[in-house]
């Protein structure tokens, strides 16, 4: 029997429920224009990803050379324009053939005269000849000229670029863990007590109010820190420098609340009431009740809270750059200032010469925070799936 | 029926204003030379104060102002998306190499006006005076407490300008002599916000334009050690005594410099221009830098 020809027209089905898309045309329009929406929600992210990947791959892939040696190379003095020949010209000056045959003599020896402006300001350092954004140099310590060990380093803007990315990672990992060190547990606590203990009335009044911390903008959380949380703490404990991990945490920790109470305080409801119904009628107080039976089974819901505020908190940026003193500094003390990564794209990325090395080594920052954020998003949808399995009884 | 007046009532606004919009660009002759000044922070607050003043003359020019920094106004300015760029730093070779590549031309340089560096601390700190030494040993980290330098025992907090600013660099260049920074030097997003970390720091030391002054105690400056410590005053700062002082410029691509740009150079280094200039706070231009 041969295959059914392709674009055979189907009969319609006038019984199913599909039926209304012909005689509503509207109604069909719409759900398409919706479908088209949602989809380019996603075709948005993914081309904000390739677009970032993109300005950061030469570095991936090894293609940018930020060493001096270009400059350092021997010059050829203005005078002799005309005894060069002009393809070793073209080379010298760096420009394509195009460029070359556009340009006439004057702007050549222009050109010819600021490459010896150049050389002049060449500092007189071995690492000239270093190409600092290979890898070895992101991550792991060199001795620069002028240290006395072996240091992890970001200073971009200098005689010899430095980007060691090792300090900024630290950086946003302080910050982000203080934050969540500040915030888990009142999250956690506030979930538990709204969804368990709580009487409705108190409930009516607690949830709406602890997820309107999320509206609070972050630069006005940021310019609380900066102004009156950096001062307070600073005469709380008497430490030395005003703006620090300790600070920054402690705000961003009020920004990330809201998302871990809100995603527990889901995970704790969706537990069935039969649970804890069971375990008062065995006789246990609603305490134990909340703290025994529903906390345990909602774990996995815990957990993704905990994901999705990790995420939250090391992608956020206004409130890091204010209030933590952005120096690059790398030490696990809470209470030296501390430089992130957000904040460090954003203070830098606006000066930085579009497709230079600054410029892409941004990107290649901007890559590593969509992986980290990515993943921990997934991570909280897993675990949400593994609990949703769980309390379905599918395990 | 309320609804539906509003619905038809905004696309209706809208295309009016598209219409004025087009209708104002699309005849520059008829008045109103547009003038584009970007770059540097530092230069925002005197830039606008020019355009305001020179504006209220002129009627028919037009000044918008944008900071954003120096490096920002280089790479406006090789783009060609602005007429002027201000900067608080002289431009560099690489720089200098684009804009001739973009076109054909070195981008000419004014210096419209005279800026001290002052170095601050807070006003309860014993310390009145350091040396040049003493700063690059302080910023670069080799100093770390203020009882090295006869204050109390206690850590030194260096703040600092984000990397992307004039005053960064010129500070790095001619205090630190081109070393890096201190890796504990906080970075602030202005010399504003350096200044008022200074205030609410009892031990902390930043630097940042002069005319930024209240709220904390401005060092004296020594050249060397043997030199006489120096105040940064008016006057110290024209006449060169006082050692961290820097040019602040304007710079155009010479292919614009004419008609209404040039006369906006030249009442800028004009004794009119510089008035303006020490209202703002800086130091005008040396009388045999200006145009008569």
């Amino acid at each position: 029997m041969p295959p059914p020809a392709h674009g055979t027209p189907r009969v319609p089905d006038w019984t199913s429920l599909a039926r209304g898309r012909r005689v509503r045309p509207l109604e069909w329009l719409a759900e398409r224009v919706l479908m088209a929406l949602a989809f380019t929600a996603l075709v948005v992210i993914c081309l904000i990803f390739l677009f970032v990947g993109r300005e950061a791959w030469p570095i991936f892939a090894g293609r940018v050379d930020s060493s001096l040696a270009r400059e350092l190379q021997d010059v050829i003095p203005p005078e002799d324009l005309d005894k060069t020949p002009p393809e070793r010209l073209r080379l010298y000056l760096g420009l394509t053939r195009e460029q070359f045959a556009a340009m006439d003599r004057d702007t050549l020896r222009e050109l010819m005269e600021v490459r010896i402006e150049a050389r002049e300001q060449i500092p007189d350092d071995k690492d000239a000849l270093l190409n600092t954004v290979r890898w070895r140099y992101l991550i792991g310590p060199h001795q620069w000229t002028g240290y006395d060990r072996p240091v992890y380093i970001w200073q971009p803007v200098s005689a010899i670029h430095k980007y060691n990315l090792v300090p900024l990672v630290v950086g946003s990992l302080k910050a982000t863990l203080v934050a969540l060190a500040f915030a888990v547990p009142l999250a956690l606590a506030a979930a538990i007590y709204v969804s368990q203990l709580a009487n409705p009335r108190a409930r009516e009044w607690l949830k709406p109010g602890i997820e309107l911390l999320a509206g609070i903008p972050s630069v006005v959380l940021g310019f609380f820190a900066l102004i009156v949380l950096a001062t307070l703490m600073q005469r709380l404990f008497g430490y030395p420098s005003r703006l620090n991990a300790l600070v920054a945490g402690v705000a961003l920790g009020l920004a990330v609340i809201p998302v871990v109470f809100s995603v527990a305080e889901d995970a704790l409801t969706s537990v069935p009431r039969s649970y804890a119904e069971a375990a008062l009628a065995l006789g246990s107080t609603r305490w134990q009740a909340a703290w025994q039976i529903v906390l345990p089974a909602a774990l996995p819901g815990v957990f993704a809270a905990v994901v999705l505020g990790f995420g939250r908190a090391i992608g956020e940026t206004m409130i890091v750059l204010m209030a933590s003193g952005n120096a690059s500094i790398l030490s696990w003390n809470p209470l030296d200032s501390v430089r992130t990564l957000t904040a460090t794209i954003a203070a830098e990325l606006a000066e930085t010469v579009v497709g230079g090395h600054h410029y892409r080594m941004l990107f290649v920052i901007g890559v590593l925070l969509f992986a980290v954020t990515f993943l921990s998003n997934l991570a909280g949808e897993w675990f949400i799936h593994r609990l949703r399995a769980r309390l379905e009884g599918q395990r | 029926m309320q609804m539906k007046s509003t619905t038809s009532w905004v696309p209706r606004r809208f295309l009016g204003t598209t219409l004025v919009v087009l209708a104002a660009g699309t005849c520059p002759g008829a008045h109103a030379a547009t003038i584009t000044v970007k770059g540097s922070d530092t230069m925002v607050i005197l830039a606008q104060k020019w355009a305001e003043v020179y504006m209220s003359q002129h009627p028919d020019v037009k000044i918008q102002v944008t900071g954003g920094g120096t490096g920002t106004g280089f790479a406006a300015l090789q783009n060609q998306q602005t007429d002027l760029c201000n900067a608080s730093r002289k431009i560099r070779p690489k720089e200098v190499e684009t804009c001739i590549r973009a076109f054909g031309r070195r981008p000419t340089e004014y210096r419209v006006a005279l800026d001290g560096l002052s170095v601050y601390v807070h006003a309860d700190n014993p310390i009145e005076e350091l040396s040049m030494e003493q700063l690059e040993a302080i910023f670069t980290g080799r100093i770390t407490n203020w009882k090295e330098l006869g204050g109390p025992d206690a850590r030194i907090i260096l703040y600092s300008r984000e990397n992307n600013s004039g005053t960064y660099e010129f500070f790095k260049d001619h205090v630190l002599q081109g070393k890096d920074f201190a890796a504990q030097a906080q970075t602030m997003p202005g010399t504003a916000a350096v200044l008022q970390a200074v205030s609410r720091e009892r031990y902390g030391i930043g630097y940042g334009g002069a005319a930024y002054g209240v709220g904390a105690k401005h060092l004296r400056i020594r050249k060397d050690a043997g030199a006489p410590a120096v105040e940064p005053t008016e006057e110290n700062v024209i006449n060169g005594s006082y050692p961290i002082s820097r040019y602040l410029y304007i710079y155009v691509n010479p292919a614009l410099d004419k008609g209404p740009v040039a006369e906006y150079l030249r009442w800028i280094r004009s004794d009119a221009g510089q008035a303006v200039v020490k209202q703002v706070g800086y130091y005008p231009l040396p009388p045999e830098l200006r145009t008569r």
